[in-house]
């Protein structure tokens, strides 16, 4: 797919809790395709300690309203940063970077997305894309605790929503791996994004059952787009660049 | 209209702007971005012998001004280069040149023979200076005999421009710079990255997989400004400065310290079109200062 840098208008920066917001960009010209699982890379400008890009994942995309969402969890001065942009500013993209999840041709296939802190926001985008499609969802959303669970009512729009909280604020107590929605083990797919713990256990579920399973991996980088091999992560096949070849992998794939 | 055209010894550039070698994968990754045949010359990826994988993750750190990279050559081999990259590139209209590194003189030569064989890449940049390899790499070019001996010995079988990537790691960098010209390098380019590293002070762990690793970005600028400038007044083949270029301005700092061309590196990963800016901001500082040719002002510094 071709790349893209532009600069797109920030129209609206929401604050979701202390740790996340929710960023909403419209570009000046019509959108090009981007499929959920890819990512951005944006520009921080004005930090003097952010250096690079910042790799975040595509939250969700309206080609109607001609809108990209951002989903950024706060971790350090460049996403500070980033927290603070005022409605009309303009944010620079590279994008759109990165593969997609691998897709059951049945439409009846029994889809569980797995998604934990931030690593829900890819979720959305391909909860959506999934139900534009025609097919049914089931998301699995972990947090901390209910303030750690995010955009609920989005993604109600697109499937049956099931939660757990670690200190059992919010639906089942524990970790997602933990729900007793896995004692069906009837899944056609998995695909997941978190905390990489959290993929590993999904991962070992997957494995023991015989599910399909995709994780989306979130390794630091400097590029984006697969020229400074710094993103690299074990597999079948050697190293392999997680911004080119990923973000999202087969979990038989890895050598994690 | 300004001549661009500059001299690397057996070889002619069309303009002095260069990307670095593991800045600019092989070109190709940039092709959505601009006409990368624009600019004077590219620098491919790090190429050794045979298939490397590389360092473990993680590889990166983001520092102040910069960056640390680790990667430690990770590539296909020379092999894989011929047969599977060579055919897509050899037809840009630029000059490129082929990074070449190794762990033993055999391994230098025996790639630049194999590089001979291609006959749309007219030159070598010949990496002494890799700080991420434990065989190899910048323990060839930290001492005077050894670098003297590899490029010696490469130079006995390449025939073509043969550029020599020096390290600044090094006590005098000109020993260095002169040792390989006595031995026939037809250019130096420097610096590489400095040996740097970044500690995790909650987990108490080095950042790095290899601890240490390749400082790189504008946090290095003065001192390989220095060096360029120490190097330039010491040997008499051309040099191609590098290090911490972000824009233009930079860009003609270092040619009038004495760089007859410039190589772009970590400043790609942040604006992928930044070699197409430099070349514009060149061109439009030589036509506001009333110069002909970007010769007027290599090693032009009033001092």
């Amino acid at each position: 797919m071709k790349k893209f840098i532009h600069d797109l208008v920030v129209k609206d920066n929401i604050e979701l809790n202390d740790q996340y917001f929710l960023l909403i960009l419209k570009g000046n010209s019509p959108l090009p395709e981007m499929l959920p699982g890819q990512f951005v890379e944006v520009r921080v400008d004005e930090s003097p300690t952010t250096f690079l890009r910042r790799p975040i994942s595509i939250n969700y995309v309206d080609y109607t309203t001609n809108e990209i969402w951002l989903l950024i969890q706060i971790v350090g001065d460049g996403t500070r940063k980033l927290s603070t942009l005022k409605s009309g500013s303009l944010l620079n993209l590279i994008y759109p970077l990165g593969n997609t999840f691998t897709i059951p041709d049945d439409k009846n296939s029994n889809l569980l997305l797995i998604g934990g802190g931030v690593g829900t926001a890819p979720m959305l985008f391909l909860g959506s894309y999934l139900n534009d499609l025609g097919y049914k969802c089931t998301f699995l959303l972990g947090g901390r605790s209910k303030s750690n669970l995010l955009q609920l009512s989005d993604f109600e729009k697109y499937g049956n929503v099931l939660t757990t909280t670690e200190d059992g604020s919010f639906g089942e107590k524990g970790f997602v791996t933990q729900h007793s929605v896995l004692n069906n083990r009837d899944f056609d797919a998995i695909y997941t994004c978190g905390p990489t713990p959290m993929m590993k256990a999904v991962a070992d579920y997957a494995l023991k059952n015989n599910i399909f399973c995709e994780v989306s991996l979130e390794n630091t980088m400097a590029c984006g787009f697969g020229t400074c091999l710094c993103c690299v992560t074990n597999t079948t096949e050697g190293n392999v660049c997680v911004c080119t070849e990923g973000p999202v992998f087969n979990i038989t794939k890895l050598k994690w | 209209m300004v001549d661009l055209n500059v001299n690397l010894g057996k070889i002619q550039l069309k303009n002095p702007v260069m990307t670095a070698s593991g800045t600019f994968g092989y070109g190709l990754e940039y092709s959505d971005f601009f006409d990368i045949s624009r600019i004077g010359g590219i620098v491919v990826k790090g190429t050794t012998l045979r298939d490397r994988q590389g360092n473990d993750y993680p590889r990166m750190a983001e520092t102040p001004s910069g960056m640390l990279n680790a990667v430690g050559l990770q590539n296909k081999g020379i092999e894989h280069f011929a047969k599977n990259i060579y055919p897509l590139i050899k037809d840009i209209n630029t000059s490129i040149f082929v990074n070449v590194s190794g762990s033993t003189v055999e391994e230098y030569v025996e790639t630049a023979l194999r590089v001979n064989e291609l006959d749309n890449i007219p030159g070598i940049e010949l990496n002494i200076s890799c700080p991420n390899v434990k065989e190899g790499g910048m323990a060839f070019g930290t001492s005077c005999p050894s670098a003297a001996l590899v490029v010696k010995e490469v130079r006995k079988v390449y025939s073509k421009e043969l550029m020599v990537k020096l390290s600044p790691n090094v006590t005098s960098i000109t020993e260095i710079a002169k040792a390989v010209e006595d031995e026939g390098a037809d250019s130096v380019s420097l610096i590489n990255t400095l040996l740097g590293m970044a500690i995790d002070a909650e987990r108490r762990k080095p950042v790095l997989s290899t601890v240490t690793g390749g400082l790189s970005g504008p946090a290095v600028k003065p001192i390989a400004l220095c060096m360029v400038w120490q190097v330039y007044n010491a040997v008499k083949i051309p040099v191609v400065g590098m290090g911490g270029i972000m824009n233009a301005r930079d860009a003609i700092e270092f040619i009038l310290a004495g760089s007859s061309a410039i190589q772009i590196g970590t400043a790609n990963f942040i604006d992928p079109t930044v070699s197409v800016k430099v070349l514009e901001g060149i061109e439009e500082y030589l036509i506001r200062h009333k110069f002909s040719s970007v010769n007027d002002i290599i090693g032009a510094l009033e001092v």
